[in-house]
């Protein structure tokens, strides 16, 4: 009766592996794109842990600065990228230190 | 304003051949050309100098690969200038998001301007990811309290160079601040209203487009200090194209980019680098050249473009 455990196995094997990729997608790959003086999504929501990782894809230079001082790029020329790991739930708005109109927010959960 | 005759007030003009000529008198805008006799009796006494902005030394993109190159162009063409410029006014944005290496780059390419002297103010690319801190390094030197607001006199026109981009955070616009005012009260008090002045900034000292951030918060507060004054030219920079406005005896001037052009208010969706073929962008990058010219206390102001 030995072999007819293994499909139950390989079942429960599979539906883990799945259970922990998707879980490390959610930790580790998020993107937020910076075109035409807009950061997209707006709002982003994370759990905690997270690291979002933002790409300018404009020509002109833009930052990634926190409105509280917790965070802050360097400026980010066309097709150059930050990223920054949330480890603390709460409400993040940031904006670009070059273009101040240029709003947006994380919220990590 | 009084009428404006087009032909006085649209003139083309040498250098690149799409020069616009316009000039002023007591502030506002005049059709009268000076003739050339006028011109060469105020000649002994009048001065040129010009305005340089937005030379974006490290920037790349469609529109210019090379902005050294093309600055390195518009400086050849300030050294053939007869009779030359006292002075440059450099009105901000020397570098491209202060990438590094390109203060040494736009000190070096300057060097080679046969000019007595080159003013500069800084523009929200020189300072934001150090809050001025290198640029006040390089060219706070002799500027007020190190702070890089100045004025200064040349042949009985009063200059005041005035810092709009230290304080420009939250709700994207330029700003002067409290002490700056108080300082440029200070400073106008003593002069005649009869005495021309030129204040030159980077971002635009009026509402050009605010939706973009094309504006200085608090420069009605400051242009309250200067409507004594029968000639009053603002310079600014910042939007990388010529517009112009008249207000009572204040006239507006805004100054190509030597680097690169942005689009004209609303018209993209956004205000960033045109994305157009160099030879099409360098119709749209060049420089100011101003005469002043006493008597009719005219400013003729110049756009060249390199293209």
């Amino acid at each position: 009766m030995k072999n007819r455990a293994w499909p139950a196995v390989i079942v429960v094997g599979i539906v883990l592996t799945g259970l922990t990729a998707a879980h490390a997608a959610e930790r580790s790959a998020v993107a937020v794109s910076v075109q035409e003086f807009k950061f997209a999504p707006p709002v982003l929501t994370v759990r905690a842990g997270t690291t979002v990782t933002w790409k300018n894809h404009d020509e002109e230079t833009h930052t990634v600065t926190s409105a509280t001082g917790a965070f802050a790029s360097a400026g980010l020329g066309h097709e150059e990228g930050f990223s920054e790991t949330f480890t603390r739930p709460g409400r993040y708005d940031y904006f670009c230190a070059l273009h101040p109109h240029m709003k947006a927010t994380v919220i990590v959960r | 304003m009084d009428s404006i005759d087009r032909r006085g007030f649209l003139e083309c003009m040498a250098w690149a051949g799409t020069g616009l000529l316009w000039t002023a008198s007591g502030g506002v805008l005049s059709s009268r050309i000076v003739s050339p006799a006028a011109a060469a009796e105020a000649r002994a006494e009048s001065f040129r100098f010009a305005q340089v902005s937005d030379t974006h030394i490290g920037f790349k993109g469609q529109a210019n690969g090379d902005p050294t190159a093309s600055l390195r162009e518009v400086v050849e063409r300030i050294n053939a200038l007869q009779p030359a410029p006292a002075f440059v006014l450099h009105t901000g944005d020397l570098t491209h998001g202060q990438k590094a290496g390109a203060f040494d780059t736009i000190a070096e390419i300057l060097k080679g301007l046969k000019t007595e002297r080159v003013f500069y103010l800084p523009g929200e690319h020189d300072v934001f990811l150090d809050g001025g801190k290198e640029y006040l390094e390089r060219y706070g030197k002799g500027t007020v309290g190190g702070r890089g607001w100045q004025s200064f006199d040349y042949k009985g026109t009063h200059f005041v160079g005035l810092v709009n981009v230290l304080k420009y955070k939250g709700e994207g616009m330029g700003a002067l601040g409290e002490d700056q005012i108080e300082w440029l009260a200070k400073d106008l008090a003593p002069l005649a209203s009869s005495t021309p002045v030129v204040v030159f900034s980077h971002v635009p000292l009026w509402a050009v487009y605010p939706q973009w951030g094309w504006t200085t918060d608090d420069a009605g507060r400051a242009l309250e200090h200067l409507k004594r004054f029968g000639s009053v030219t603002v310079l600014n920079g910042h939007i990388h194209q010529v517009m112009q406005k008249v207000e009572g005896a204040v006239m507006f001037h805004t100054a190509m980019s030597t680097a690169f052009p942005q689009p004209a208010p609303g018209s993209a969706p956004s205000p960033g680098p045109m994305k157009i073929p160099e030879a099409d962008a360098r119709r749209m990058i060049g420089a100011a050249d101003v005469t002043y010219v006493p008597g009719q206390h005219p400013l003729a102001i110049v756009d060249s473009r390199l293209g």
